[in-house]
């Protein structure tokens, strides 16, 4: 509760800052405003309490399982579903392919019906949900091949450069934010301890090296894959 | 009682949020490895946990920080404050917007110290450096990065330039980096740009984009809106690493110190 606390104070401090110095308006609800920090402070306490009773603990011991069983094809298999399942239904995601669509109907690369946009918007939403399927099963493969996560990253970067420049205008503020909007709050710790268990269940990797990386490919991956959609559309 | 039933629906979302992602995980569990849980009722229990916290979590900021936020992004984005009452807006200048870039830096940096997905990998990464890597060291880390990124971001949106160039040479300062930065620290770095932007900095931050690009004379919410997550999700790596780098820089220094102390204290005895 209170490491919660701590952790809000700022977020407070700015916007009271804010308020009374620059803007200087009185909020006109200060009573909501109490009640949602409570909220907010009793809630994050939960989650930290439960992302290491439960969440940590399953990805790991499920990582640990697959490593003894010994079938990559299930892994991978297991990595793609977590990345597919876990982003296609992502609320954030759902907003920005629906705002995406509306870019694309204004600048008039379909047309500005309700069902072109549905189809575009959707379209989109796969695309992305596949790219982060992709990038786990990449990050997996990298952990078990012991690659080195600089020059695939560096080569991911050198394909978003190329990709931008064939891309319209339109689409590369969206295709760069999609990348960032992926990763939820309940992904991010699954695909952490995912990694993490992988690195140290397989001999010759440090999970300090080793187990991180899995989300930097689920954010850069969704970037081309946009870019590539905005290009064939 | 409006409240509580706000509460209710919104914990149904998490939980059909929650649903596809808890289906692949027992799936798997039972058809693929086909092995008890360890533990399963306390996993069940945490996961449980888990839901009421996320629920509560987006609750609150619904309730008080969201409405507030996205109403501060538009009046300190608003005409009429930036250029004072009734002058005339002829003179577009970008230094006008001082308070946006303030507001930005701040709340980038407070919006990431709260986010959940932030806090989780920095538990992880002090479990797993053995403590030297410490929660708190990596959250502000990460947070000046973010703060930076969305500061410079929303410079880009009132100035009006390409989105990518912008990109292009963050991505050639990571590489680079990448080269100099302690090696254990770089996956590390790397995955720190996707966790920073989540449930909280998210909408806030979307707000100010859109706010300013539909008041900045001659941007278009629709194009230049969009960016300021990208900016967000690229500066964390390279403050990570920058932080790596000077952590190793001062262990370095310190050794070498104490390397020249025992030195000239071996001196002395000699004479």
């Amino acid at each position: 509760m209170l490491n919660s606390m701590r952790d809000l104070a700022p977020i407070i401090l700015v916007i009271a800052f804010f308020q009374i110095f620059v803007l200087q308006q009185p909020p006109d609800n200060v009573l909501g405003l109490l009640t949602g920090t409570l909220f907010v402070v009793v809630g994050l306490t939960f989650f930290i309490y439960g992302l290491e009773m439960g969440l940590f603990p399953i990805g790991e011991s499920m990582a640990h399982a697959f490593a003894r069983k010994g079938s990559i094809f299930w892994l991978l298999v297991f990595a793609f579903a977590l990345g597919f399942g876990t982003t296609v239904a992502e609320p954030a995601l759902i907003a920005v392919s629906d705002k995406a669509s509306e870019v694309a109907a204004e600048a008039g690369q379909i047309a500005a019906t309700e069902e072109a946009m549905e189809t575009y918007a959707a379209g989109l939403r796969y695309t992305v949900a596949l790219s982060v399927g992709v990038a786990i099963v990449i990050g997996v493969l990298r952990i078990l091949m012991d690659w080195s996560i600089h020059y695939m990253i560096m080569a991911g970067y050198i394909i978003v450069v190329i990709v931008t420049s064939f891309a319209p205008v339109e689409i590369i503020g969206i295709a760069y934010d999609s990348g960032a909007v992926t990763t939820s709050t309940i992904t991010v710790p699954l695909v952490t301890a995912l990694g993490i268990g992988l690195a140290s269940s397989i001999s010759g990797r440090s999970p300090m090296s080793d187990g991180f990386g899995l989300i930097a490919f689920a954010s850069l991956m969704p970037i081309i894959f946009v870019l590539i959609y905005g290009i064939l559309i | 009682m409006e409240m509580l039933s706000e509460l209710l629906s919104l914990f149904l979302d998490t939980m059909l949020d929650v649903l596809p992602i808890a289906g692949i995980i027992f799936g798997f569990q039972f058809l693929v490895i086909r092995k008890p849980v360890p533990n399963l009722k306390k996993v069940l229990i945490g996961l449980f946990y888990v839901l009421v916290g996320i629920t509560l979590f987006l609750l609150g900021l619904e309730q008080a920080l969201f409405p507030l936020g996205r109403l501060m992004a538009e009046q300190l984005t608003d005409p009429a404050f930036i250029h004072g009452a009734g002058a005339a807006v002829e003179q577009f200048d970008w230094k006008n917007y001082f308070w946006v870039y303030i507001f930005a830096f701040t709340i980038g940096m407070s919006t990431t110290i709260a986010e959940p997905s932030l806090i989780a990998v920095a538990i992880k990464a002090r479990e797993v450096s053995g403590g030297t890597i410490g929660i708190w060291g990596l959250r502000i880390a990460v947070a000046i990065g973010a703060a930076t990124g969305i500061a410079l971001g929303t410079y880009r949106i009132i100035t009006g330039t390409p989105l990518h160039y912008y990109i292009i040479a963050g991505y050639v300062v990571v590489i680079v980096q990448t080269f100099f930065a302690p090696k254990v620290i770089v996956p590390l770095a790397y995955d720190s740009g996707g966790v920073t932007t989540s449930t909280v900095t998210v909408p806030l931050v979307a707000a100010l984009g859109l706010g300013l690009a539909e008041t900045v004379p001659g941007r278009s919410p629709l194009i230049d809106g969009f960016g300021l997550i990208a900016f967000a999700c690229l500066f964390p790596m390279i403050s990570v690493m920058a932080y790596a780098q000077l952590s190793e820089f001062k262990a370095s220094r310190a050794k070498k110190k104490r390397q020249k102390k025992e030195h000239s204290g071996q001196d002395l005895k000699k004479r």
